[in-house]
């Protein structure tokens, strides 16, 4: 956000907040209420339920943090942060698809799955 | 000696300093609640199927919870703006209802830990497994403490469901609120294992507390930092408002990221 305001730009900030903070509640009362309607698909719960958190996260990002409006410098750092959450995903499914099989082993769950089995009798 | 770029902005970034600063450090906060939502992702995605909690958390405490810090966010963007318009004494309702919505989000977090860590799970060595409170409701119970304290027996008010019994989503939460079946009677030589809800309960536990107790932690210094600021720090306003204002925005960036992150956990841990 520009650091030279005059009053005026900031009463109509302050307006944007309110819609903006009205527009979290929603988003809030939305994924709560996609809980209880309990769709059958998982996936598409996931899905939807990562599609609002996402977006309710932008409208913070975007407005509060004020980055709709921000200097390069804010964005060339958040440029570096996406790429390497990005590659830390990635690699997250990626791992999830690439474990060990071994010799002997009838089942091909991740080592995650054995260790569960293991601890919880 | 001055310390440079606190109000005016550099040339080559053209951000006073303490913006840069907090936006590299919120950079490293995202790399590592980044690595902690991995480790949730390859936690739950490598459970046997059908293993993984669901509806051990109560929605309509995490919904409150969620609508707390969605309203603190609002009103630390609300302190600053109040601050850009010369008006302080808004500046200080506001962020004295953010010191508010911190402390009743830390409070509701306590109380929740607290009641996981007085709701047990029982495994009998017949192989059934049933969840629910101990009568005298006591902290941190585990299969030794039944031998150190030479218990022979122990009455559990069992839940409705089992956690990982198919049934109406929320169902079990919604029962360890709702009241019990009738109270059973375990001879402590049928237990194989007995746990509270802690961490060492299980991988779900495990992160449910990394998670959430690393975010509260950061709800109580963005609280101190606040707080601050709200009290002996707003001293700087009659001094070096413009400085003050900066500082405020700083420290308002992090709340955000704070609410950010809830954003995520809620629906993670709470609703899927």
């Amino acid at each position: 956000m520009s650091d030279a305001h005059s009053h005026a730009d900031i009463a109509k900030h302050v307006r944007v907040y309110i819609t903006v903070f009205l527009a979290l509640l929603a988003g809030t009362i939305a994924t709560v209420g996609m809980y209880y309607v309990h769709l059958e698909s998982v996936p598409l719960t996931i899905l939807i339920a990562v599609f609002i958190a996402t977006v309710k996260a932008s409208l913070v990002a975007g407005f509060f943090m004020h980055l709709v409006s921000e200097k390069k410098a804010i964005y060339a750092i958040l440029v570096f942060t996406a790429f390497f959450f990005a590659g830390l995903m990635a690699l997250t499914i990626w791992s999830m698809h690439d474990f060990p099989v071994l010799a002997g082993s009838t089942t091909q769950h991740p080592p995650a799955a054995a260790a569960v089995t293991t601890h919880v009798p | 000696m001055d310390i440079p770029y606190t109000t005016q902005l550099r040339e080559d970034t053209n951000l006073f300093n303490a913006k840069v600063g907090i936006w590299l450090f919120l950079a490293s906060e995202v790399m590592l609640f980044g690595a902690l939502f991995s480790s949730y992702i390859l936690l739950r995605v490598g459970a046997t199927p059908g293993t993984w909690p669901h509806g051990l958390l109560n929605i309509p405490i995490g919904t409150f919870n969620t609508t707390v810090l969605i309203t603190s966010s609002i009103t630390v963007v609300m302190a600053w703006a109040s601050l850009k318009m010369g008006n302080f004494g808004k500046f200080k309702l506001y962020q004295a209802i953010t010191l508010l919505c911190a402390l009743g989000f830390l409070t509701i977090t306590t109380f929740e830990y607290r009641d996981k860590f007085t709701h047990y799970e029982v495994w009998k060595k017949d192989g059934t497994r049933m969840t629910g409170h101990i009568d005298g409701t006591p902290w941190f119970w585990k299969t030794e403490t039944l031998k150190e304290k030479k218990i022979d027996s122990i009455t559990l008010h069992p839940d409705a469901h089992h956690y990982t019994e198919p049934r109406h989503r929320g169902a079990a939460a919604e029962s360890e609120h709702t009241g019990h079946a009738e109270p059973v009677r375990i001879a402590s030589a049928d237990i194989q294992r007995l746990s509270a809800f802690v961490p060492g309960h299980s991988t779900y536990f495990a992160i449910y507390f990394t998670l959430t107790a690393l975010h509260a932690l950061h709800v109580l210094g963005g609280a101190i930092v606040i707080g601050y600021l709200w009290g002996p720090g707003s001293k700087m306003w009659r001094t070096d408002p413009e400085r003050f204002t900066n500082r405020i925005e700083v420290s308002g960036l992090f709340w955000h990221f704070v609410d950010l992150v809830w954003i995520f956990l809620f629906p993670v841990l709470y609703l899927l």
